[in-house]
This record gives C-alpha cells, structure tokens and sequence, in this order.
C-alpha cells in the first residue's frame, strides 16, 4: 500500500511540476503577480510529494519488501541496516529518484531563501527549475520506474553489488547529486537572466552561494569515491580517469570556473556573457555525466548495467536544455555589456587566466572522454583513451594554474603591478623553491615530478597563508581573526589545493610496492618498516565469509599496529573483494593486502608504502572547508536582514 | 546454511594482479614490464590496465610481456607484438597516428585559443571608456542606508 501511494506520489510531483514550469513563466512574462506567485508553493509541493515518494522506496528497502522488483534485485534481509538503506540509490531508479528529490529539494530551497529576489526573477528561476523536474519525473516514470511490483514474489532478494557495501560509497552518491543538482540552480538563474534580459552584481550575488554550495558538495564527493577507490579496490590507487570519474570531474572543474568569473560580476560588472556561458555548460556537464553513467556508450568500471533506450531519453533531455539554454544565450548575451574596465595586469585579468585554464582542462577531460566514441563512430576505429594520455595532456594546465595563482590571487583589482605583488611573495616562493630542491635532493631516481609536486604544493600553501596575512595590514593577529570569512575560505581552499598537490605528487613519485609470498612468522621489509604475517583464519560476517590475514607492523623492533586484511566473499551476490588493511600515518600508509595461498603453505602478499596519500583528502577537506566559510560570509545574509525589515515595515500598512 | 556453503564452494576463488609467480628475477626487467603493463588495458575488464587486474586475460598478457621482454624484446617492440595480436583497443595512451592527431592537439590548440580570445577581451576593457556609475535613486539610497543599518 505504502509502494502505491509512493508511486502516485511522484505522479502527482510530476503534474505539480508541469504546472510550476509553465504558469509562473507566463505570470513573469505578463506581470500577474498572483500567477507567478503559484511557483512557491508549488517548489514546496513538488519537494514534498517526491520526499514522501522516496520515503515510501526507503521503507520497502528497510523491511525487505520483495514484492518490489528492485528491492529483490539490490537488496537482501541478512544485509545490514545501513547497507539496506544505502541499497536505495545503489542501482539505477532509485538513485534517479535520489536526484529528482535533491533537484525538487533546491528548487524548494530557492523559494524558501529567495525572498530578495525581484518577483519575476524568482518566478522565472523557479519554472525553468521546475522544467527541469519534468524532464527527469518523466524519465523516471516511463523509463526507470522504481515501484514495479512481481507478481510471484521470491523468498529472499538478489544482494546488493558488495563494493558497493561500504560506509564510503553507501554517502558518496548522495553527495555527489548535491553537487551535480546544485548545479542545475546556476542553470536555471543563467537561463531566467537571459529572459529578463538583465545581469548585474545582484544577480551574481545570488547564483555565486549556489554553485558554492554545489562545488563544497562536488568536492566532499569526488573526494568520498576516490577515497572509497583507495581503500576498496585493492591496489590503493586514487584516481582513474575513468569515464564516470571524469563525469563528475568536468563539472567541478567548470563550477570552479564558474565560481571565480561570479566574482568579477559582483564585484566588477564585466565578463557578464561569460558567466553565463559557464554556468549553462557546468549544468550541461552534470547531464552528460549523468548520460555517460546511464546509457552505457562508453564502458566504464561504475557505469550502472543499462539499455539504450535509457541514454536515448537522456540525451533528448541534453539536447532539449542545452540547445535552448545555447539559443536564449545566442539571442540575448550581446544586451549583457560589460562595465568595469581594467588594466592587462589587474585581479580581473588574472581571473580570466584561471578561467581559460579550467575551461580548457575540463575540455581536455572531456575531449579524452568521448574520444573512443567519436574515432568509433567517425573513423572506425576501435581505441582506448587511459590514465597515460590523460596524466599528459590535464597535468600541464594544473601546474600551469598552481604556478600562478598565488601571485593571481594578490593582485590588487583594476590595474596592478606584477613586481610590487611578487615582492610580498617572493619569501614563500624562495622557501617553496628550496622545499622542492630538497626534494630534488632526498629522492633516489631522477624523476621531475616528486620536486615540481613538492615546490607547486608548498608554493600554494605559503602563497594562501601570505595572501592571508597581507590582508590583516599592520593590524596583525587581531586583525586576522575578524576578517571576513570569504578572505579565510578563500585562503583556506587555496592552500587545500595546494595540500591536494603535495599528497598526489608525492604518492605518485615515492611509492614503494612489494610483492611476495609471505610464509607464518617469517618478517619482510617494505620502505625500512617491517611486517610479520602471523596468522590467516576463516571469519564469517553478516552476509560473507571471509579469510582474514593478522600482520604485525613494526619500524626497528618498534611495534606499531596490527594490520587485518581480508579476502572477503560475498555468497549470494557470488563476488569475491579485497578489503585492503592500512595503518594511517600523518607522512605515510602502510598499505597491505592478502591473495590466495600458495601451494608451498604461504600466502601472496601485496604491501605498499604510500607517502602522503591522506594529503590528497586532507587537501579536499580543506577544499571543501574553505567552500563552507566562504558560503558562510556574512555578506550573503545582508540580504536576507535587509528583508525581514521590509517584511516589518509592511505590516502596519495593511 | 547448506546453500550458503555450496554457492561459497561454487565461487571461482579469485584470481589477482600481478601474482608473486610472475615476477622476473631480473629487476630491471620487471621494471620495464611493470611500465608496459601500466599502459596496455586489460580487454575483458572496464578500463583497467593488465598491471592491476585480476581477470584471467590480464594475466595471460602479462606473462607474454614479460615472455617478450626476456627474449630480447625493447619495450616498443614488445607493445608492436601485442598491438599486432590484439589491435589499438589495448592501448591506453593512444597514439597519434590517423585522426588522433585531434585528440592530442585539441588541447594545446584551445589553450592558444582561449589565451588569444582573453588577451583581445583584456585589450578592450582596458582601453573603454570609462562608463558613468548612474546615481543611485532615491528609493534605492533609502533602501541602501536599510541594508548598511543591518
């Protein structure tokens, strides 16, 4: 009964949805107030209904409803409890239904926050945000409808995938549609900008929280899956570059563009087209990635199994948005005349260098995405497009924008000189240089990246903290702690990048890795540490069996800590992981993994030594961090203050 | 529980990367192949390179490279050997022969665009004239003096 009303819940979203797309549109067009103010309650309407919906798929999940087709085929009873609710978005229609509710959730929000907003601008935000909602309700309800019943229920469901039985991944879709919904609240204010015909620094007041918002929750994403790859995948590798990977990839990299050009709007009235243009294609690159996962064109190790059917209904969506968003645009951008004016060396220029450099990597991702399609489809050609190529051609543009983004970062706005800035920077640039000679120096091979990585990194770090100080004047520490919390997430995310930098170049360059068959009791090194495999024993979990190694780690006779790898299999969903066994340390990993036995009585064994490999999400956190206290700048909720007063004011006049 | 056994029983247990038997005794020459192994995918698997797959083929192909390497291969001629039996689809790092050239200059030939579109954007704000700020309306400065009051 519950499924049944979850199911007509969505269909009556679905109508709500309609309704909201079209009727404040026109109430805008025409200024009927009270038609365009149908859009607020019904934002509120259309989260409520899908919130129910999926609350309704939530609790045929936790009590194991097997009459529900997806229930039996992601879900098992001896599944524990947090497994059975993250089995939810595990699979294709309800992590469908997992977006619609995060894309209803800000539309909703939009109308709860947006009460500064001119009544027009709001309608038209809320409708094209709503249109939005039709497409994916359609999508779900004619192509991926989760509440399909089975006339003949089975006793018991079919599992859920068991890498995807981890706390990691069981959080990092949803933070994941955050970020990639979040950014369909840019799209649909560059969209509704365009049909108002006016962009101004209010305007950019209001969409630059958003697309914050949505980067924090990209980057915590982004930053969950690669951790969950570390950790789960057996070899503690990071990064991929794989289709899927590179999908939620390219909207971070746009939405970062995007966040930086917001800036120069507010502040300085110019690169207005632009911005727009971002902020249509960061939405256009979350339905691609939506399109790459889901339809299934280009093989990857997440993709969802699929049909065409699926990938055809989503790129009519792409199509439909991206082609209109890209019409209104050719229309109406050349009425957004810039205003500020300012010198070749100047803050607004050295933002339009960031800018060109992440559009132009995320179209290099991009380009090395879709390639193997095109060459297949184009040239008959059937070829690979992997890491190697995209370590080459994405790198340069990193250390290209780690190079000059601290200096970018200080430049006064308007017109700037280039020495005078260096020269407050040119301690950190020293020290950043004889971080990266030492490097250099300590290091046994001859390779580049290891010292470049280290200079780059710290130059980011130390370039932040000046950049900081600077900021404070004469005033020093008093000063420090009052300044603005956009001044400190700034820094703060700056100096992220930075840490994320040193903790990639450093495990890239500096990895150690053994593989051998360890025999009970007999001790091997790996990197001057040593490790005992004392004994290997069958365990049973919830739901696996599993063949659990116990190594003693120790550093010159030291002990340091037990390790506990296994080898775990998973009878019903009939797959085997690893479950890799770290010991974390500020420096290092210890890093080690159990095989198969061997027939001479020992056991294969894989051990790494992982310099800095927490660095990397370290760097993430503070990337994230350095989002949320920007979000959290006082300057943002003038607004919202300005607002309940005129709400007071008007009261006694009626 | 009987069921649960057998399906255990029934799981092919699993094979994995790079397996201690494979290793070469030569460490130069594992060094190499551990590099070539890096770069060629593993054909039955989704975008993996041999180097960290545990399917069966991957292990196939990493035995032969380290088969060619021993007879004296270099380690393009040993790629050669495998790009002859298994075609361009095991290459992660495509070439540039034919049409790839695209792929490998798209990137270098947008940077120069975009650079070249910034410096003529930057060239023309620079030399605008200056725009009058309007001034702002009555009802604008009240509700301006409202906000700065906050």
């Amino acid at each position: 009964m519950i499924t049944e009303l979850g199911h007509f819940a969505l269909v009556l979203a679905f109508l709500v949805a309609c309704v909201q797309a079209v009727v404040p549109l026109i109430g805008a067009h025409k200024r009927w107030p009270g038609w365009m103010a149908v859009a607020e309650p019904a934002a509120n309407a259309q989260f409520l209904l899908t919130a129910f919906s999926f609350a309704a798929l939530t609790y045929a999940f936790v009590t194991s409803d097997f009459s529900l087709k997806l229930v039996v085929e992601n879900s098992h009873s001896m599944k524990p409890m947090l497994y059975k609710v993250s089995g939810v978005w595990g699979n294709h229609e309800g992590s469908m239904l997992l977006w619609v509710l995060i894309l209803t959730l800000f539309g909703a929000t939009a109308a709860w926050f947006g009460g500064a907003l001119p009544p027009t601008l709001k309608a038209r935000v809320l409708a094209v945000q709503s249109a939005i909602s039709v497409a994916f309700f359609a999508f779900i309800l004619f192509t991926s409808n989760p509440f399909l019943r089975l006339a003949v229920p089975p006793f018991d469901g079919k599992d859920l995938n068991p890498l995807l039985q981890d706390p990691g991944l069981a959080f990092h879709p949803p933070f994941l549609y955050l970020g990639y919904v979040g950014l369909s609240m840019a799209f649909s204010f560059a969209v509704a900008a365009l049909i108002e015909g006016r962009v101004d620094a209010a305007w950019a007041r209001w969409v630059r929280p958003w697309t914050l918002a949505a980067w924090v929750f990209l980057t915590i994403g982004i930053g969950l899956g690669s951790w969950w790859a570390y950790y789960e995948l057996g070899w503690g590798g990071f990064w991929f570059w794989d289709p899927v990977e590179n999908a939620s990839f390219m909207p971070w990299l746009i939405a970062a563009a995007l966040l930086h050009s917001a800036i120069v709007v507010e502040k300085r009235e110019s690169l207005k087209s632009w911005t727009i243009l971002l902020a249509i294609m960061a939405f256009g690159f979350s339905l691609i990635g939506t399109f790459i996962v889901r339809s299934g064109v280009i093989t990857s190790v997440h993709a969802f199994a699929n049909d065409p059917e699926r990938g055809v209904f989503i790129l009519f969506i792409l199509a439909f948005f991206m082609g209109g968003a890209l019409m209104l645009y050719a229309a109406r951008a050349s009425a957004m005349e810039a205003k500020g004016i300012f010198g070749m060396v100047s803050r607004e220029s050295g933002l339009v260098l960031n800018n060109i450099l992440l559009a132009v990597a995320a179209f290099v991702v991009f380009i090395g995405t879709i390639w193997p399609l095109v060459a297949e489809i184009a040239f008959a050609r059937k070829l690979s497009v992997g890491a190697p190529f995209f370590n080459m051609a994405f790198t340069p543009f990193m250390v290209v924008l780690g190079l000059v983004l601290p200096v970018g970062a200080m430049l006064p706005w308007k017109r700037a000189s280039l020495s005078r800035t260096f020269k407050k920077l040119l301690p950190v640039f020293v020290l950043a240089l004889a971080i990266g000679g030492l490097a250099w120096a300590v290091q046994s091979g001859r390779s580049l990246l290891g010292p470049v990585g280290m200079f780059l990194g710290s130059w980011l770090v130390f370039g932040s903290a000046v950049d900081l100080w600077t900021r404070t004047g004469s005033a020093g520490f008093k000063r420090l702690m009052r300044l603005p919390r956009a001044d400190w997430g700034k820094s703060v995310a700056h100096a992220g990048l930075g840490v994320t930098m040193l903790g990639i170049s450093g495990l890239m360059a500096w990895e150690q890795e053994d593989i051998l068959v360890a025999q009970t009791g007999e001790p091997f090194d790996i990197a001057g540490y040593t490790l005992v495999l004392d004994k290997v024993e069958r365990v049973q979990g919830p739901n696996y069996f599993s063949t659990m190694g116990t190594f003693s780690l120790s550093k010159d006779g030291k002990a340091i800590s037990t390790l506990h790898p296994e080898k775990r299999t998973y009878p019903v969903a009939k797959m085997p992981t690893t479950e890799a066994a770290i010991d974390n340390g500020f420096l290092r990993d210890i890093y080690v993994v159990i095989g198969d036995p061997q027939t001479d009585g020992g056991w294969a064994v894989r051990s790494y030594y992982k310099p800095l490999a927490n660095w990397i999400w370290g760097g993430s956190i503070l990337m994230a961090i350095g989002g949320m206290l920007s979000l959290s700048d006082r300057r943002y909720r003038v607004a919202a203050g300005a607002r309940k007063r005129t709400a007071a004011i008007g009261v006694p006049a009626e | 529980m009987k069921r649960l056994i057998l399906a255990l029983i029934l799981v092919a247990a699993p094979v994995w990367a790079v397996q201690p038997d494979e290793i070469l005794d030569d460490p130069a020459l594992e060094a190499r192949a551990r590099e070539i192994s890096k770069n060629l995918r593993c054909l039955v698997c989704r975008n993996e390179n041999i180097d960290d797959s545990n399917a069966e083929l991957a292990r196939d192909l990493r035995l032969l490279v380290r088969e060619r390497l021993v007879a004296g291969d270099s380690n393009e001629e040993a790629v050669a050997y495998i790009v002859d039996r298994y075609g361009e689809y095991v290459l992660l790092n495509p070439t540039a022969r034919g049409a790839n050239w695209m792929l490998w200059a798209a990137g270098p030939i947008m940077l120069i665009a975009g650079l070249g579109l910034g410096l003529v954007y930057l060239r023309r704000r620079g030399s605008a004239p200056e725009q009058k700020v309007e001034a702002l309306s009555d009802e604008e400065k009240a509700r301006l003096a409202e906000i700065m009051d906050d």
